[in-house]
């Protein structure tokens, strides 16, 4: 709901919020400039002298106005019409003529009402109103998303759209809803809607003294006036003794005798109009320059804001799969509900919607929050569901728990759960686990008790539906495909082999785009096709023939090498890995890309620890040989045996050589006195310890034991530093890639 | 072009119940091409010795901004203020604001003077930017203004 909340006036307003924040963007220099002409200010005039001085030198005056960024401007009235003239505030001496820029009273109009009048004054205050919406609701799903308050400034994860919308939302948040909330209400009083106590205009008086006019430096309530407190001075009509000066100060309005130099019939703001003015310099920032300034710059993020949650938008959008023959409720025999984040849980429902509607059975698929009272014919009950963050419910699943509390279950109605998440984060389908608890609790049967599915794994999906399957007397055939991104065809170039001696066959595969490395014309002209965009950590999916799943591999080059690199071993009776330790080179395969920019060392120059184990040396490997900069790289890696599987070796000697790798700790498990690179670790206790106090980030790559070791070793090494791999983590300082 | 029309009783023609004879105007007030916002506009009438009599229309509805429209405020205070269904819309820059007012017989070629004060938002402001007599003679006669008021047409 919050969600559909930020991304419907994201969508409809996304245009006009994006005009708006330009334009407001543009205008903010304009305070800046004026502030920067008028200089700071020497002496301090009261307004009886500034007003004296003025009419020395324009006997014509007409209205003295000072402006919010100090300038003080003297409109006389002239054979040619009004004449605007710059005043020294110090001197009160004409400094020349005075030009509004016609740029800014253009772009101005625009911003307030799109040159529409009254009905663009409507427009303007739609587009405040969207973005305080956008700001509020972003807010709150910013809190939501990085698990709370507390952490509010931890470190973002998703797809780069993602990360960017995050990251740049949150530093500019408090700016815009500055902005949004100033300018929806300024709109409100600008239509009429509000009211600042202050809607009529102030009367002039009646009582003036109508003796001669004194000389206007002796003028009393002109004298005792500031100038800094000055707005505007209207002059009395000349040759008109009943006339008054009428004067706009800081704090009201009210008019000076020119006889007596009384002030009659003052007139304070009223509360409403002080409130009004305050949202006003702070929308404008006219008078704080600064402010005005990182209002714009925060604007100009608006438009980036725009586009990648329209881009996110139309991904999630994309991703939702449309189902056949979807009974209603109170018809199916068989309830669905689906708890997802991302879309890929919507996935598995089909493939499971499909096959018991196969199988005969009137299924009914729906989110978990769209859990009715209870289902009239329903016997059978399966709650597929992800977990969102730290043990939180999926988007779709957010009011599950809630509605459950006023479920009434069908006596016969059994269940079963099925969890989908990822083992390598600490809550490992926590939320499911929920879900199958609370299910239990309301006194319902369990088809089977509930399960896991970890990281969309197909095969383990395959084998539920053959489990389910057995329980309900039918044939669950549950074949997942996972849609795939278009493939490109990839040629082998090269290939290293190592650890055939030590049982453990790896390759360092090297592939690129069919006949790349034929020159000629084509080439010449850039021609023909590339390869697609990729980075070192990212992954490539390799579909091998005979199966329509994916295997993931990561990479340890990216697209600017001109070549694609993989390190591989080969699994006994694995169907991809087996595939690819057959290729020779000239051979092709089928591969796309998969971003992965939650595994990248990021910027800046505090050191990294890369710890690896196997082919895990990848990703790292090619981190290494990318370290330009020489950022200090801190590189335990373990393998099996030295003269067999030492992958890397020459690359990381040549690296070392020349400082893109600081330290080099190889641990070698099958040679006398054989160590895990865990050990290695705990024998670098003082050395990693300083690392990590100077801000040391960590990526860990390789398999599921070997992770777990490391964060056992690391937890160790980092207790006396009150840090652990889930605190680093949670800072976005400790990476894995575990497979 | 903005077509207003105003339906007024003056209270002069009700204080001389033996000429209440009326009379149709229409003025026609041809606003400057400029770029800002919409010009507040007050077009009113002054007796023969130059006090304020009454107000035929106010352009512009937020009265914080009257106070620019000096002398016609000015006029209007000094009797009381009330400018009840007399005001209308501001008017953009280039546009025609057409007005249709009724005044006595009694008051045509007898010294009575239509003003018009005009402002704009952050901008000039021009006190009696046109004034013409309220004289059978002017009818139909093109008056050009000082400031926002590029002309203006009185036709009766």
């Amino acid at each position: 709901m919050l969600r559909r909340i930020h991304s419907l006036p994201g969508l409809l307003a996304g245009l006009l919020v994006m005009f708006m924040a330009l334009s407001g963007a543009f205008l903010s220099l304009q305070p800046a400039i004026a502030q920067w002409q008028v200089g700071t200010a020497g002496t301090q005039l009261d307004v009886a002298a500034l007003s004296d001085a003025v009419v020395h030198g324009l006997p014509d005056v007409s209205r003295i106005v000072k402006q919010a960024s100090g300038a003080v401007i003297a409109y006389a009235d002239g054979a040619a019409g009004q004449l605007a003239t710059r005043i020294d505030p110090s001197s009160g001496a004409a400094l020349g003529p005075y030009e509004t820029s016609p740029v800014f009273a253009f772009m101005t109009e625009m911003h307030r009402s799109l040159l529409l009048g009254q009905g663009g004054h409507v427009v303007a205050g739609l587009a405040a109103l969207s973005m305080l919406v956008l700001s509020i609701s972003g807010g709150l799903l910013l809190v939501n998303r990085l698990g709370g308050w507390s952490r509010v400034f931890g470190a973002a994860k998703g797809t780069f759209q993602q990360r960017l919308h995050v990251d740049i939302g949150r530093i500019v948040l408090v700016a815009l809803l500055l902005s949004a909330f100033t300018g929806a209400y300024m709109s409100l009083v600008s239509i009429g809607l509000l009211s600042t106590g202050q809607d009529s205009f102030i009367p002039f008086p009646t009582t003036a003294d109508g003796g001669a006019p004194a000389p206007i430096s002796g003028l009393a309530a002109l004298q005792a006036l500031p100038l800094a407190q000055l707005r505007e001075l209207v002059f009395p009509a000349p040759g008109d003794p009943t006339d008054v000066f009428a004067i706009t100060t800081n704090a009201g309005q009210g008019f000076v005798d020119q006889a007596s130099g009384a002030m009659l019939g003052f007139v304070p703001n009223s509360f409403g109009q002080t409130v009004y003015e305050a949202f006003y310099t702070l929308h404008t920032g006219q008078g704080i320059a600064w402010l005005g300034l990182v209002l714009g710059l925060a604007a100009l993020a608006v438009p980036v804001m725009s586009v990648s949650g329209a881009l996110i938008w139309w991904s999630r959008r994309h991703n939702q799969p449309r189902l056949k023959h979807n009974v209603a409720g109170g018809a199916a025999d068989t309830i669905i509900l689906v708890g997802s984040e991302g879309n890929s849980t919507w996935g598995f429902a089909t493939v499971l919607h499909d096959a018991l509607t196969l199988a005969g059975h009137r299924v009914h698929t729906a989110p978990m929050n769209s859990l009715a009272r209870h289902y009239g014919k329903a016997r059978r009950m399966f709650v597929l569901t992800a977990t969102y963050g730290d043990g939180a419910a999926p988007q779709s699943a957010s009011r599950f728990l809630s509605r459950l509390e006023r479920f009434k279950p069908r006596p016969d109605l059994a269940f079963a759960v099925l969890g989908f998440g990822d083992r390598s984060f600490a809550h490992f389908c926590q939320f499911a686990d929920e879900v199958g608890a609370a299910l239990l609790a309301t006194g319902m049967d369990q088809i089977q008790s509930s399960c896991t599915i970890d990281r969309q794994s197909s095969q383990s999906f395959a084998q539920w539906g053959v489990e389910t399957g057995t329980r309900l007397g039918t044939v669950l055939h549950l074949v997942h495909t996972p849609r795939l991104p278009r493939t490109t065809r990839l040629e082998l170039i090269d290939r290293d082999d190592y650890g055939v001696e030590v049982q453990a066959p790896t390759s360092v595969l090297r592939f690129a785009m069919p006949g790349a490395k034929r020159t000629g014309l084509g080439k010449l002209l850039g021609l023909g096709s590339r390869l697609p965009r990729f980075e070192v950590g990212d992954l490539v999916g390799i579909v091998p023939p005979g199966s329509p799943i994916p295997r993931y591999y990561s990479l340890a080059s990216a697209s600017r090498d001109g070549m694609l690199e993989i390190c591989v071993r080969k699994q006994t009776g694995g169907l991809c890995s087996e595939f690819l330790h057959a290729l020779t080179p000239g051979e092709n395969i089928d591969a796309f890309v998969k971003s992965n920019p939650d595994f990248r060392p990021g910027r800046g120059r505090s050191p990294l620890i890369m710890i690896g184990a196997g082919t895990g040396i990848a990703p790292l490997a090619g981190f290494i040989r990318h370290n330009r900069h020489h950022r200090p790289v801190h590189l335990y890696w373990g393998g099996r045996d030295p003269r067999s599987d030492f992958l890397y070796a020459v690359d990381m000697a040549q690296c070392l050589g020349d400082a893109r790798l600081a330290r080099f700790e190889p641990a070698f498990s099958r040679t006398v006195g054989g160590r895990y690179v865990q050990q290695s670790l705990r024998d670098d206790v003082d050395a990693i310890r300083d690392l990590v106090a100077h801000g040391a980030r960590i990526m860990v790559c390789g398999g599921r034991d070997m992770a777990g070791g490391v964060r056992t070793a690391l937890d160790d090494i980092l207790a006396p530093l009150g840090e652990s791999a889930q605190s680093l983590k949670s800072t976005g300082r400790y990476l894995e890639d575990v497979y | 072009m903005k077509k207003i029309a105003a339906a007024l009783v003056l209270a002069t023609a009700l204080a001389m119940p033996g000429l209440a004879y009326a009379k149709d105007l229409t003025i026609e007030a041809q606003i400057a091409a400029y770029r800002g916002p919409n010009t507040f506009l007050a077009i009113y009438v002054t007796k023969p010795d130059g006090s304020y009599d009454s107000t035929l229309w106010v352009a512009g509805q937020n009265q914080r901004y009257y106070r620019h429209l000096r002398n016609w405020v000015r006029g209007i205070s000094s009797v009381g203020g009330n400018i009840d269904g007399i005001s209308g819309a501001s008017v953009g820059a280039g546009q025609t604001l057409t007005v249709h007012a009724s005044l006595a017989d009694s008051m045509i070629d007898a010294g009575y003077q239509i003003h018009v004060d005009s402002a704009v938002e952050n901008g000039g402001e021009y006190a009696n930017d046109v004034v013409m007599p309220l004289a059978q003679a002017s009818s139909g006669v093109v008056a050009t203004g000082t400031g926002y008021v590029q002309s203006l047409t009185v036709n009766f």
